[in-house]
């Protein structure tokens, strides 16, 4: 793990002297200052290019997008950099060029966490919800940033997933992998944020679930917020995407809407499988 | 008759010392559960942080006694105790500032903040003794006993006395009232969920609008108040003397552990586990065994079946029984 001594954690297996799993992988740092900036699209990572800490550069020249009341996806083969380009938009990497731009202003010098308080909600693909914790209880401390009333908010989110209200008492670690992902989405809506970013939330959930999982992405769509996602089902995906970014090595190869992309030959012998 | 006299002899030193003794080792696994559970590592410092807290509450009794003032039959270490813990509190977030701050910002593996808590042991280990010495001090004042033995011999008219300290009494309701207060704080107020769901899923906390920094301060804030309330009401009960202290420990661990690590549940239930077995197994039995078995069958020795000397042992054993057969630990804790 990039060179620092204190993360040498080889040969240490003994949980009965340390807890075993990830501890936090974001970095904390200090927020710079959000500057106006002039920008027709609502959320925009312009022409990112970065890696993680130190390392290599992951992102070359990047750039995603999603505007009011729309769903963008990011689409690409294993290892194209979809989710480090999210994480990118979202803070989480170390950006060497480019800017992050959003509703009219530059966010790029952001830490994540104040990007949550300017209206940004993003799930993660893995680790996305508080396993011990209940239904209910994920989603309060999605709301933690809020002072106000939650409990509106709260039946909002029950009313688009209506298992969750059955369950809410229930830890959310016990629910199976469909379920969580509504939990995931569920937490990120809670703060009322002006765009959602999702990082692959069908993954790893059987085709039944997955079909629904969309209906439930593009009715939160239909509620105003724009939706900006990656996701490994590119057909799928683009059906329902009204912008499409498709990523090779870290670059944007192939940009348009979901119907220019599906129709593209170029597009679907390469990565829609013909 | 002869019954009743062995429940009396057994309620009087084997049920009523243990689960004073269970409730205060009970205190202290909860301090160590919390810290494994939110800050990730096995807080070896535990035992001297109790030695501290408790250095503070008996500096705090003296001056209040040679003020004259006092809790009349309750003992004057309770009015001293809030002191105490402010002390210890003191103390553990200058540590956490001068000390833990650094590798937290290293993201530093757990295994090296073991490491460092150990050097912080060793350090308020010499700190403790420095203020307030190596020897043994007695500090508990008031009424000694609920119920003394000749006053329940004179009651009831049993061979058997039954004793209650007040120590022991007071022990269990302070105890009661610190594990509601704790499980109050985590599970209904928004900090304590907070604390939760930063020791479930730090980087979904983090996202979600939580500051690490307030999690870790509230933490170390009600560690230092178990912590000194443990020691306090043990040094009560037992007297304080810094060395105990250090090796107390050990059975905090296996009780921690033997609950299941991270789970303050478990915590509660293997302080009393590793209290009942240290003293039924330490214990002559056979002053019961002489009223319960018919003259034939008496035993001719003590019927102990370890020396009060090897109690540690009998902590250790378990232990090494838990992590063999049963790792997680009885309320499925963490330590894998």
């Amino acid at each position: 793990m990039s060179g620092n001594p204190y993360q040498e954690d080889r040969g240490n297996k003994d949980a009965s002297i340390t807890r075993p799993g990830l501890g936090g992988e974001i970095e904390h740092r200090e927020s710079g200052p959000a500057r106006a900036a002039a920008a027709d699209i609502f959320l925009v990572g312009e022409s990112m290019t970065g890696g993680y800490g130190k390392g290599p550069d992951i992102l070359h020249d990047c750039t995603i997008a999603v505007d009011r009341g729309e769903i963008a996806v990011i689409v690409g083969p294993n290892g194209a950099g979809k989710s480090t380009a999210m994480k990118a938009v979202f803070g989480m990497l170390n950006m060497r060029a480019g800017r992050v731009l959003l509703d009219g202003e530059d966010i790029t010098a952001l830490s994540p966490q104040d990007r949550v308080k300017k209206g940004m909600g993003f799930v993660p693909q893995v680790r996305n919800i508080f396993p011990s914790m209940t239904v209910s209880e994920n989603l309060e401390m999605g709301a933690f940033i809020r002072q106000d009333d939650i409990r509106t908010t709260m039946e909002q989110v029950y009313d688009l997933f209506p298992i969750l209200r059955d369950k809410r008492d229930q830890a959310a670690g016990e629910l199976s992998g469909g379920q969580r992902q509504q939990v995931a989405v569920g937490r990120a809506l809670m703060t009322q944020p002006k765009v959602l970013m999702l990082d692959e939330p069908t993954a790893g959930v059987s085709p039944i679930v997955m079909d629904e999982l969309f209906d439930r992405i593009i009715e939160v769509a239909r509620t105003g917020i724009p939706i900006l996602m990656v996701e490994q089902n590119a057909r799928q995906a683009l059906e329902i995407a009204d912008h499409g970014f498709v990523m090779v090595q870290g670059r944007n190869a192939h940009t348009g809407t979901g119907k220019e992309l599906l129709a593209d030959p170029v597009v679907r012998q390469s990565f829609l499988g013909g | 008759m002869d019954l009743l006299n062995a429940v009396v002899a057994l309620l009087n030193f084997v049920l009523i010392p243990a689960t004073a003794y269970g409730a205060q080792l009970a205190l202290g696994a909860l301090g160590v559960t919390l810290i494994y559970g939110i800050l990730r590592f096995s807080n070896f410092a535990h035992g001297d942080t109790m030695a501290f807290g408790t250095t503070i509450t008996i500096l705090f009794t003296w001056w209040f006694q040679s003020m004259g003032l006092g809790l009349g039959p309750l003992p004057t270490a309770l009015l001293a105790l809030p002191f105490g813990i402010a002390g210890a509190a003191f103390l553990m977030l200058g540590t956490d500032r001068v000390v833990y701050r650094f590798y937290r910002a290293q993201k530093a593996v757990p295994v090296i903040l073991v490491i460092v808590s150990m050097g912080v042991m060793f350090v308020y280990n010499g700190l403790v003794r420095f203020i307030i010495g190596v020897d043994e001090q007695r500090f508990a004042d008031g009424n000694r006993f609920i119920i003394s033995a000749r006053d329940f011999k004179e009651m009831t008219g049993l061979d058997e006395g039954l004793a209650l300290k007040s120590t022991q009494a007071i022990t269990l309701v302070v105890a009661a009232i610190a594990v509601a207060l704790l499980f109050w704080f985590l599970n209904k107020t928004r900090t304590g969920k907070s604390m939760r769901a930063f020791s479930d899923n730090e980087d979904l906390a983090l996202l979600s609008g939580i500051n690490p920094e307030r999690v870790v301060l509230v933490t170390w804030l009600i560690v230092a108040a178990l912590a000194t309330v443990a020691g306090t009401l043990y040094g009560l009960d037992k007297g304080f003397k810094p060395f105990v202290y250090f090796q107390l420990l050990l059975p905090i661990f296996a009780a921690a552990i033997v609950g299941g690590l991270g789970s303050p549940l478990g915590a509660i239930a293997g302080g009393f586990v590793i209290a009942y077995s240290e003293v039924m197994i330490t214990y002559a039995w056979k002053k019961v065994a002489g009223y319960l078995l018919p003259e034939s069958l008496e035993p001719d020795g003590l019927a102990q079946l370890l020396s009060t000397d090897y109690k540690f042992a009998v902590s250790f054993s378990i232990l090494v029984i838990v992590l063999l057969f049963k790792p997680t630990g009885l309320f499925k804790g963490q330590s894998v």
